[in-house]
């Protein structure tokens, strides 16, 4: 049943709990006793809501970022990720495989405001060897949700 | 001038569906839960092979009987979802749908005179293919009791010496209904005593939610005496495409082709290059999407419990068949008063034959958002016809 719930609440997690709880055939109470319990353990980390802040009016800016570091003993790429991670402006921080170690997205009004992050915060740690900062220009798809709006449903009853 | 037309043709009414549908497109803020169709478009991978065999100019006819991977393709299909087994290269070919397989079933088996077995409620092209290729219709009332599934008894009581076909509608639409293997069994034993064939329509076979589909073709003895009828349309969201096929007896087959050669020459072949990828890379598609109509089918069917709408649970296609026969209307009424007043479309039960009178098709190719408002307001209606009736 758990999978069941994540499945549908991955895509709406403002899903009302009675309409998950008839669709799964089970009572409502056990749902929430799921929720409750996947909330506890850390399977459900958060409830966000997907913005398209284009259409909102308000400038926004995104940065991949891609960081080379050099790993720490004892502790690989925790610790220089959590200094990383800390800083509220940073959106996700990913450990990854390939030319580089680190991919940091960070969100800023402007794009001054990513630069001197990058220059003032991200470069100046120790473990930072470099870093390449790619600018998103154009959200097409972002959370699996395509952010064109939707077509018209132009079925026609026939069969 | 002299009349135009052939005697035949005029004793044919139009779809009952359609003729609901020009009502409702007048309106235009109704709510509709009256398509036949998946809501889901058709997967990204098939659409994107459709459009590489556009790409690289696979713009020709292919032969009569369909691209030979496709056949291929569609034989182990079978094999490995419900054991059914066709040599692709003489039982099995490719149509533009699976109606027009229905079609050319009846077109290469008939004699005038000769009946045709048809269950109602069913989808609404068996009278009429039947009726052009000069067979007489015999229509079987499913009734509600049995879970609009077909019985032996009643098979038994419809057949005269004049009966040669049997149309098997299942998974069914309009009501859901499914027949389970022993249920089939039953039947497959009277087709053999009486010596009949079968049509078997197996568009919705991989929409069904007790257990997996059984053919009626895969029990003993069964095989050389049905066409199965299938197709790309429900199973993968691909109706647009035009795509189904046809698998059965190679006598049979060959004749059926003939019709086909003439009057379509092949199917469209975009979409048989699209089908091949559906049928290679595409299970995982199919059962997504049949968990989600499962999902919505059991909201619906709790939902009508909670409105006290007395409905037998469908465990196939995407429809319900709710009975309204508590309010004392007939079903062309009750929906147009639901549209009229609630702006709510269904289509009742009789666009599928009378004996679909008292109930309502009611279709969940519809996201929850749709179906959950869409109920909302069915639930508000009857509470505002039980009050009135309670009133006089």
């Amino acid at each position: 049943m758990r999978e069941k719930i994540l499945t549908f609440i991955e895509k709406n997690s403002r899903i009302d709990l009675k309409d998950l709880a008839l669709m799964l055939g089970v009572d409502e109470a056990s749902v929430m006793n799921e929720l409750e319990a996947m909330e506890q353990e850390g399977i459900i980390c958060g409830y966000h809501t997907l913005i398209n802040w284009d259409k909102a009016g308000v400038e926004k800016v995104t940065a991949l970022i891609e960081v080379r570091v050099t790993p720490q003993r004892g502790m690989g790429f925790d610790k220089v990720a959590e200094r990383i991670y800390n800083y509220p402006e940073v959106n996700s921080v990913y450990l990854i495989s390939g030319g580089f170690d680190l991919m940091v997205t960070l969100e800023g009004r402007t794009l001054r405001e990513i630069s001197q992050f990058v220059s003032d915060k991200l470069s100046a740690l120790d473990q930072v060897l470099s870093t390449k900062t790619n600018f998103i220009l154009k959200k097409y798809k972002d959370h699996g949700t395509i952010m064109a709006p939707k077509a018209k449903d132009e079925r026609i009853m026939m069969a | 001038m002299r009349d135009p037309l052939s005697k035949t043709i005029k004793t044919i009414e139009p779809s009952g569906i359609r003729k609901f549908f020009d009502l409702v497109s007048e309106m235009d803020d109704a709510i509709s839960l009256g398509v036949g169709e998946p809501d889901f478009d058709t997967p990204w991978h098939i659409r994107d092979e459709g459009i590489y065999s556009l790409e690289k100019g696979r713009t020709f006819y292919t032969s009569n009987a369909g691209l030979k991977d496709l056949k291929i393709e569609i034989a182990k299909y079978l094999d490995r979802r419900f054991d059914l087994h066709y040599d692709y290269n003489k039982e099995i070919f490719v149509t533009v749908g699976g109606s027009e397989a229905i079609d050319l079933t009846m077109r290469a088996m008939l004699d005038p005179g000769d009946e045709v077995l048809i269950p109602q409620p069913s989808y609404v092209s068996y009278v009429p293919c039947c009726v052009l290729a000069n067979g007489t219709p015999v229509i079987i009332e499913l009734k509600a009791e049995n879970e609009f599934r077909l019985t032996a008894e009643e098979l038994e009581a419809a057949i005269t010496p004049k009966t040669k076909l049997l149309v098997m509608p299942f998974p069914n639409n309009p009501t859901g209904a499914v027949m389970e293997r022993a249920d089939l069994e039953a039947v497959a034993e009277v087709v053999k005593k009486h010596d009949l064939y079968v049509l078997s329509d197996e568009i919705y076979c991989e929409l069904t939610y007790l257990e997996n589909h059984v053919s009626i073709a895969s029990l003993p003895g069964m095989k050389e005496r049905t066409i199965v009828v299938n197709g790309f349309s429900k199973s993968h969201a691909m109706t647009g495409w035009r795509l189904g096929y046809a698998c059965g007896p190679a006598p049979i087959l060959k004749q059926m082709l003939k019709i086909h050669q003439f009057a379509i020459m092949c199917a469209p072949t975009t979409s048989q290059y699209a089908a091949i990828e559906a049928l290679r890379n595409g299970d995982e598609d199919v059962a997504m999407m049949r968990e989600q109509y499962d999902a919505r089918r059991r909201y619906l069917m709790q939902r009508f419990k909670e409105m006290g709408l007395d409905c037998f649970e469908p465990f196939g296609a995407f429809y319900v068949f709710p009975c309204i026969k508590e309010f004392g209307m007939t079903s062309d009424e009750f929906a147009n008063r639901l549209l009229q007043t609630k702006k709510v479309a269904v289509v009742p039960g009789t666009a599928f034959g009378r004996s679909g009178e008292g109930f309502l098709r009611i279709s969940y190719a519809y996201s929850l958002e749709d179906l959950k408002v869409a109920l909302e307001r069915v639930e508000e209606f009857i509470t505002e016809l039980r009050a009135e009736k309670e009133a006089k």
